[in-house]
């Protein structure tokens, strides 16, 4: 089957998506429906292991991510939104590649196949895939004079060894340029958000985040968009800048392109209410 | 708080370390993380683009320093290791692409391992909290580990508001959400260590 072609796709939502970014994950669904991409859930899934597991036991970090890997069916990609689980799950397949006997042995635990030749993506490479043309003639509201800041966070970093994987850097730019949004990148778009330590730690994490949201203001942004569920929260719970600007997730923005009109539910959970620049989108006839 | 010293502590005897000592610690996280400490030449690009520098008591080279040096408390003992968040925004300025994080990584395994004490043991009692989180639901129950976290580290009053308006927003779940087979995710759990359950 042509990639160009393929609707179908196993989805990995993660903890973030599930819960404290339910509206993350509802504007994804919405935007998949609408370009008829079909993301099915990953059934029965886990956590990645996140931060946790990998920095106490490498075995379990790596348990948590096969298993998901083990649940993924054949014949459809895997499809994950958090850049993090992105990263936990391909890092499980590099492992189990290189370690056969763990491999056999985890398979032997579940009584499943773990498909190591299985492709594990982020929702933005479904998007290149589906085509910039074909997304663009699917837009029903213009996002034309809307100024953004893409945050990847730490998101597109990776250990020296993973360089070369294929990612999504820049496509965030492409995808929102495409839909008629300005991007500015004159902001920190790559400075951590401060991950697990906003939860531990909120005097080393607030002066980062201010860092980054004085930058975007500096910088005339009218919002920043988010490639990672956290990252947003994090931007959100953390600022204590005199100027704030929405901080939208990826999906939510893509949404509203699409012509989404059910993002009431989605906003009302953001600290920082978008719906007065949501307001000022033109639609598109 | 300022990067201590290294060579002012270096001189003291009692962490003066035998030169075989010094290779052993060094080769053993080589393998371990598979990468070459030694490529490192403290140009100090990592601690230039760390954003938590601040909070660390060695730059990131400064701790290979001390791996290379052979002093095994100083570097399983430290706040770095901790602070680490795996960022790799260090890696990926780093001229030598030298794993820094994946470093960080592996000496955090090797404190827990040989019981060293944990320079932040906050930021310990949290992960250990979001792993009985993940034991207990398979999943992560964010306003469970904050709220055990809480009682741990007795922080009562910090970020109540915050909570309260998380809560507000529905963005802290009251009911976990779960994994169905719990019994493949317990199995998993057998090989991790812990203190306390």
């Amino acid at each position: 089957m042509s990639t160009l072609n393929q609707t179908d796709f196993s989805y990995f939502p993660g903890c973030s998506l599930a819960t404290t970014a339910a509206e993350s994950n509802l504007s994804l669904m919405k935007a998949a429906r609408i370009l008829g991409l079909n993301l099915i859930e990953l059934d029965d899934w886990n956590c990645c292991g996140s931060a946790s597991a990998q920095t106490l036991c490498k075995s379990l970090g790596l348990g948590l991510a096969a298993r998901n890997l083990s649940l993924a069916p054949a014949g459809r990609p895997l499809v994950a939104m958090c850049p993090r689980c992105l990263q936990y799950l391909r890092n499980a397949q590099k492992c189990l590649r290189e370690d056969p006997d763990t491999h056999r042995a985890l398979e032997e635990q579940w009584g499943r196949a773990i498909n190591l030749d299985l492709e594990v993506i982020h929702f933005m490479e479904v998007l290149v895939r589906y085509g910039l043309g074909r997304l663009k003639e699917n837009a029903k509201r213009s996002l034309q004079g809307l100024t953004f800041v893409p945050y990847y966070g730490c998101s597109v970093f990776r250990s020296p060894d993973r360089e070369r994987d294929k990612y999504f850097q820049g496509e965030m730019e492409n995808i929102l340029m495409a839909l008629g949004a300005k991007p500015v990148v004159t902001a920190l778009s790559y400075r951590c958000c401060g991950s697990f330590l906003s939860a531990t730690s909120p005097e080393i994490v607030t002066p980062l985040v201010n860092e980054i949201i004085d930058s975007a203001v500096l910088a005339e942004a009218q919002c920043i968009i988010t490639a990672c569920a956290m990252c947003q929260l994090n931007l959100e719970i953390r600022c204590t800048a005199g100027t704030k600007i929405p901080v939208f997730h990826f999906s939510e923005i893509l949404a509203l392109a699409l012509g989404a009109e059910d993002y009431e539910g989605w906003f009302i959970r953001h600290l920082v209410d978008p719906r007065p620049l949501v307001q000022k989108l033109a639609r598109v006839a | 708080m300022s990067p201590t010293n290294l060579l002012a502590k270096a001189d003291t005897a009692e962490t003066a370390v035998p030169a075989e000592i010094s290779r052993s610690l060094a080769s053993e996280v080589m393998e371990r993380s598979g990468t070459n400490l030694y490529r490192c030449y403290h140009c100090g690009s990592c601690a230039n683009g760390c954003p938590f520098i601040q909070a660390m008591d060695y730059p990131p080279h400064m701790v290979l320093r001390l791996l290379q040096y052979g002093m095994r408390e100083e570097a399983l003992g430290c706040k770095t290791i901790w602070i680490c968040v795996g960022c790799h925004t260090c890696s990926s300025q780093c001229p030598m692409a030298i794993n820094m994080a994946g470093i960080m990584e592996v000496l955090r395994h090797m404190a827990v391992a040989e019981g060293v004490a944990i320079a932040k043991p906050d930021i310990f009692d949290f992960h250990e909290e979001v792993l009985r989180s993940l034991e207990r639901y398979g999943r992560a129950h964010k306003l469970g580990i904050m709220w055990r976290y809480k009682v741990q580290t007795r922080r009562w009053l910090s970020d109540m508001d915050l909570g309260i308006k998380m809560l507000a927003k529905r963005k802290l779940d009251l009911r976990p959400s779960r994994v169905r087979a719990l019994e493949e995710i317990s199995q998993l759990f057998k090989c991790y260590w812990r203190e306390s359950s």
